[in-house]
């Protein structure tokens, strides 16, 4: 049984480099197996070169950009470093497949699916049209698609997010490859959709013996999917080793560090049931969007109207958090854009200290915007690039009369407090990293001295140890300042951690409301059951490094 | 889709009147009395009173609008103030060289500038990109009269291939057609083929990063199935749009392309009505052009629903 | 430390941080200097008056006195050559500034404002419709061909460009998490527009405003060239042409010399806007 033996994938000693003047490492000798039948891991955070690995295997690197420098890629055996173009375009798709992140792009728009699924065919097989088409038929049925004809007729545009990565695993699989590169194939899905996939990789994997490379960022995935694990950080492999013994023992520092600071699904004990007054009460408040056009109307066809928040209600009291929980679309953005009044609500009050907010204008929304400041998701894109940190700090202050002597010294403090060197004010938001950048946009909030604090997705784009350490920041923040927080997230883990109560929206409805800790105890809701089911690597306590259930030694 | 037809219809229409309104309005607003701008300084009273009631001036300028536009959407363009024949049957004389100019011009382009474009991209930073790159910014920069006349001056004076100027119609047979309009058609075509040609390389480029590319690669399909199939469907929007806006562009070149080869088209139609004032005509021809100009757009916005389905399916 | 001073000190140090230019860019700016220098300078420069006449050396061909020959009228080449560029340059820069200057507010209004905006574009459509050389043509077909005149009637078609330019950028600045950010901060509109819109449009702005400053000097040499540009008693590199086709048989310098001055001129303009596009936006750059 050499056969057996023989790894699916086998990276030996693989260095990659930027070309051009200043060529930089990015992978620094890594090495590591795919064996027949395993799902192997590949972990890291941004910029470890998890990607590059997978793309060096499937031979599709930029190579103006970035090429393999030393080591070998065998897939069974057979280099694919040196492996003439010709060959590598034969393996591909046939003996080597590959799962993109993006399902949204990863299917060209303008074709229909039907023939993107036949390429595969038409590439490697000599097959008649009925045959081919027949194929696809199968394949879509092997990925669980409803109504394979349909799928077949349809542009990707018509199909949903999880519908078109069945499409794309229907393709992978279709040849039944040796090997299958998944990279971050459910990091763009909603949870409950995110489960489904992994389950269906899982499921045909098993039943093809398939050799799957999964790439993640995301430990919890990794407890749900992986046999084994190879955690990556700087281009360079940290540790390998089987799933639980790497998450029980991690041998390096790293590792450890990286366990640490996944948030854990079970939220920490109320710290006191102290009742502040209320600060921001909010009621029966609806947002809807109209979809039409004039032309449309003029013939009386109706607008499209889209409810994206309906008759939603809730309270926030002095020193507490709120956090609202929900997939995409389910409107709460739009609930926090309605407060912050970047919106405007269709219906319902905002209370902002018993005063309605909801329809003011002018000089009271000034009034009223000072008391309520927001943290936006994406730090790279809150920030003006043009203009000095100093100056985009000082910019509400200004427009409140402050003076800039004042604004200044506040600036360095508030700098210091976020935990960034004062020195850094001259400096322009590309010289900083995404935590840096999340930390500026905070003290920017800070400095008008809000009451309250919205955060939408606030670390969602954040690597999850700078994600620890900034969920950190806005804690003590809120502690020490006596701040009020609405906290919006996708990811119950980070609620759990930082909600004193969780609301969880579903369709721009309040599906359920309640203390954290009872919310994600005991969820009352089958909706909220079914997310709190969904959330990836439930089975595995990371604060005591041992399966859930077990009780923890004393 | 015929949503996106009838929009796409509504809003040329607006186009279409600014550009009468900005016509009309040129000669009424220019300082000074039409009627002696167009005559001259030099002109009797009789004349000015002919070119007054010609152009209906003594009424007040809103009147004149409703008469004017009247007239237009009856097909009444006017009398040539130096000819005293219709506008539109002058411009029917001459439109034929014209059109087979730019329509030459126009395959000459297409022929040339796709390849050219889709081969740079993909070449990326290689020769031939640099050459292409090369060729097309000299293109935009040499202006169309100096490629006339360096291609007469080689092909027709030097190495005698090819007459020297003039214009045959089809009528007369293709060989002298093709004779005469091959070197004015190139020397159109080569600042046309310098813009399509750029716009295809940086729109496949663009498109080539793309993650169905990659998907498309990932399946290992044939390079040339991944360009053309997956990749210049999906360029061919800012591809279009450049072909059509530049359509302003070719026509400006014709006028001064037909000047270097002696073409006796709308381009020398118009330099002659703007040497003897007669502004009926240039008032015509603008707004013909401008037609033109609207309807190849509107094809071209419809081009793109066939194109593209999430267009179609709006 | 963090005074204004040293905030304008950063600003500067960013805006000097320009990649170094290639030797390409770097011979593109030589020309351009060498033919703005000769323009501004012609009077000096030139040998004879541009239109001194003299029928004792009609289109003789080049030589140590007559560095370019001369033409029909035994004028010197060179002299008119060197005059030209300062038509040229001055029709330029003038096309450039005022159709940013009037292209720019339009832009600000179009993309701020929806209700402006439908109609405003529009206006823009209408006027990108019609021909640039036969608005010129109409233009000066109703008014007396002077040096205005010919820049107002090549700038007409250009400002539709510049608006649809500035309207993007601003649609595109204007749902930015930065712009939203500034509102919660009670910035106002006004103040909006001013720091945050206004100064992303400037990069976008300057790049085409060097593709304007080509395309004007190109229009204006083909108005000339076709007879109906400035008067011809003016030396543009146009007329010169314009009269020297007529001789081309016997003397093509009389064409070829301006064509390889306009040709030149044109290539480095352009080669220097692609080079300053590439680096606002390293992106783009060895892009189309």
């Amino acid at each position: 049984m050499k056969a057996a033996l023989t790894p699916a994938l086998s990276v030996r000693n693989l260095h990659v480099a930027t070309t051009g003047t200043n060529p930089t490492e990015i992978l620094k000798g890594i090495s590591f197996d795919v064996n027949p039948g395993e799902i192997v891991c590949l972990v890291g955070e941004s910029g470890s070169g998890k990607s590059v690995t997978s793309l060096v295997a499937m031979d599709l690197l930029p190579k103006q950009e970035i090429r393999p420098t030393g080591g070998a890629v065998l897939l069974n055996g057979e280099d694919i470093l040196t492996a003439t173009p010709a060959r590598t375009k034969a393996l591909r798709g046939a003996e080597m497949a590959m799962v993109f992140q993006e399902p949204m792009t990863a299917l060209n728009p303008v074709l229909r699916i039907g023939l993107q699924m036949e390429e595969v065919f038409l590439a490697h097989r000599k097959m008649t049209g009925p045959d081919r088409r027949q194929a696809v038929f199968e394949a879509f049925e092997a990925v669980q698609l409803p109504n394979p004809p349909r799928i077949y007729d349809s542009f990707p545009h018509q199909l949903s997010g999880g519908q078109r990565q069945r499409v794309m695993i229907a393709m992978a699989l279709a040849l039944k490859p040796r090997l299958l590169i998944a990279d971050e194939p459910t990091t763009a899905l909603d949870v409950t959709t995110q489960k489904q996939i992994l389950t269906l990789i899982r499921q045909l994997q098993e039943e093809n013996g398939t050799a799957v490379l999964f790439i993640t960022h995301d430990m919890g995935v990794v407890v749900d999917i992986a046999d084994r694990v190879c955690v990556m950080r700087n281009g360079e492999v940290m540790e390998t080793g089987p799933v639980h013994e790497l998450l029980a023992a991690p041998k390096t520092d790293y590792t450890r560090s990286l366990l640490a600071a996944i948030p854990s699904l079970t939220p920490p004990e109320p710290a006191g049931e102290e009742r502040g007054d209320i600060v921001l009460e909010v009621s029966a408040l609806s947002k809807e969007f109209r979809l039409g056009n004039p032309l449309a109307r003029l013939i009386g066809k109706p607008d499209h109207v889209v409810k994206a928040v309906d008759e939603v209600s809730f309270c926030l009291r002095r020193g507490r958090t709120l956090g609202i929980v929900g997939e995409s679309g389910s409107g709460k953005s739009t609930v926090a854009r309605c407060v912050m009044r970047l919106e405007d609500p269709s219906s319902g009050a905002i209370l902002l200290d018993g005063h309605d907010i909801s329809t003011v204008q002018g000089g009271a929304l000034m009034r009223a915007r000072k008391r309520l400041q927001m943290v936006f998701q994406d730090p790279n894109r809150s920030l003006n690039p043009r203009i000095p940190i100093l100056e985009s700090l000082s910019e509400g202050p200004m427009n409140y009369g402050e003076d800039r002597t004042s604004i200044h010294a506040r600036a360095a403090e508030v700098m210091e407090i976020v935990g960034l060197d004062p020195t850094g004010l001259l400096r322009y938001p590309h010289q900083f990293s995404g935590g840096q950048r999340q930390r500026i946009a905070i003290a920017r909030a800070l400095l008008m001295e809000p009451e309250i604090i919205v955060a939408d997705e606030a670390v969602s784009a954040l690597d999850v140890s700078v994600q620890a350490q900034v969920l950190d920041l806005l804690d003590q923040i809120r502690r020490e300042r006596n701040l009020s927080m609405l906290f919006i997230t996708h990811d119950l883990r980070v609620a759990a951690q930082i909600c004193d109560e969780v609301m969880v929206m579903r369709n721009g409805r309040v599906v359920e409301m309640g203390p954290a800790s009872e919310v994600l105890a005991n969820p009352k809701h089958p909706y909220t059951a079914a997310l709190i089911d969904a959330a990836p690597g439930r089975s595995w306590d990371f604060v005591a490094g041992q399966p859930v259930g077990i009780p923890v030694p004393s | 889709m015929i949503h996106y037809f009838v929009k796409r219809l509504l809003m040329a229409i607006p186009v279409m009147f600014f550009v009468a309104v900005f016509v009309f309005l040129l000669l009424r607003l220019t300082p000074g009395d039409p009627a002696i701008i167009i005559a001259g300084d030099q002109a009797t009273q009789a004349q000015l009173e002919t070119i007054r009631e010609n152009l209906g001036l003594d009424e007040p300028l809103l009147g004149q609008f409703v008469t004017w536009m009247g007239n237009l959407m009856r097909g009444d363009f006017g009398v040539s103030l130096i000819s005293q024949k219709p506008v539109l049957t002058l411009i029917g004389q001459r439109i034929g060289p014209t059109l087979s100019l730019a329509l030459a011009a126009m395959s000459l382009t297409l022929f040339f500038a796709l390849p050219l474009g889709v081969m740079a991209a993909w070449r990326h930073g290689k020769l031939l990109d640099r050459a292409v790159m090369i060729f097309s910014v000299l293109g935009f920069s040499v202006p169309v009269f100096v490629t006339g006349y360096v291609l007469i001056s080689v092909f027709a004076v030097n190495l005698q291939l090819l007459p020297v100027q003039g214009y045959r119609p089809l009528s007369e047979g293709l060989v002298p057609f093709l004779q005469r309009i091959f070197l004015p058609a190139l020397a159109l075509a080569s600042i046309y083929i310098a813009l399509v040609s750029r716009m295809t390389r940086a729109s496949m480029l663009e498109i080539l990063q793309e993650d169905y590319v990659r998907t498309a690669r990932a399946k290992g399909l044939n390079e040339s199935v991944v360009l053309f199939r997956h990749a210049l469907r999906n360029a061919a929007i800012p591809i279009l749009t450049i072909v059509g806006t530049g359509f302003a562009m070719l026509i400006s070149g014709v006028v001064v392309t037909e000047s270097v080869f002696n073409i006796p088209g709308l381009g020398r139609l118009v330099v002659d009505a703007v040497l003897a004032r007669d502004y009926p005509l240039i008032q015509a021809i603008i707004l013909l052009t401008a037609g033109i100009y609207v309807l190849i757009n509107l094809l071209i916005d419809l081009s793109y629903a066939l194109t593209d389905p999430r267009v179609r399916y709006q | 430390m963090t005074d204004m001073i040293s905030v304008r000190a950063a600003r500067a140090r960013r805006l000097l941080a320009l990649p170094r230019p290639g030797w390409l860019t770097v011979a593109a700016i030589v020309v351009l200097a060498l033919i703005v220098l000769a323009g501004a300078f012609a009077p000096l420069l030139a040998p004879f008056e541009p239109t001194e006449l003299n029928s004792m050396m009609r289109l003789k061909p080049a030589d140590a006195t007559h560095w370019m020959g001369t033409d029909s009228y035994g004028r010197d080449l060179f002299s008119r050559v060197l005059y030209g560029a300062r038509i040229s340059m001055i029709v330029g820069f003038s096309t450039a500034l005022g159709s940013l200057a009037i292209g720019l507010p339009l832009g600000l209004i179009a993309g701020w404002f929806p209700l402006a905006d439908g109609v405003l574009m529009r206006i823009m459509d209408g006027l990108m419709a019609i021909p640039g050389i036969l608005l010129a043509i109409a233009v000066v077909a109703l008014t007396k061909a002077g040096l205005v005149t010919v820049i107002i009637a090549i700038m007409l078609p250009e400002i539709p460009q510049v608006v649809r330019l500035v309207r993007a950028r601003v649609i595109s600045v204007r749902n930015e998490a930065y712009v939203e950010a500034a509102r919660l901060l009670g910035t106002s509109s006004t103040r909006i527009i001013w720091r945050h819109l206004l100064p992303a449009t400037f990069g976008p702005m300057i790049v085409q405003g060097t593709y304007i400053y080509a395309a004007a000097i190109l229009t204006e040499a083909a108005l000339s060239f076709l007879g109906v540009g400035i008067g011809t008693e003016t030396p543009t590199w146009g007329n010169i042409m314009a009269e020297g086709r007529l001789y081309f048989a016997l003397t093509p310098s009389l064409v070829f010399w301006p064509a390889v001055v306009l040709s030149f001129c044109i290539l480095s303009i352009n080669i220097l806007g692609d080079a300053l596009r590439d680096s606002l936006d390293p992106k783009m750059k060895a892009r189309g």
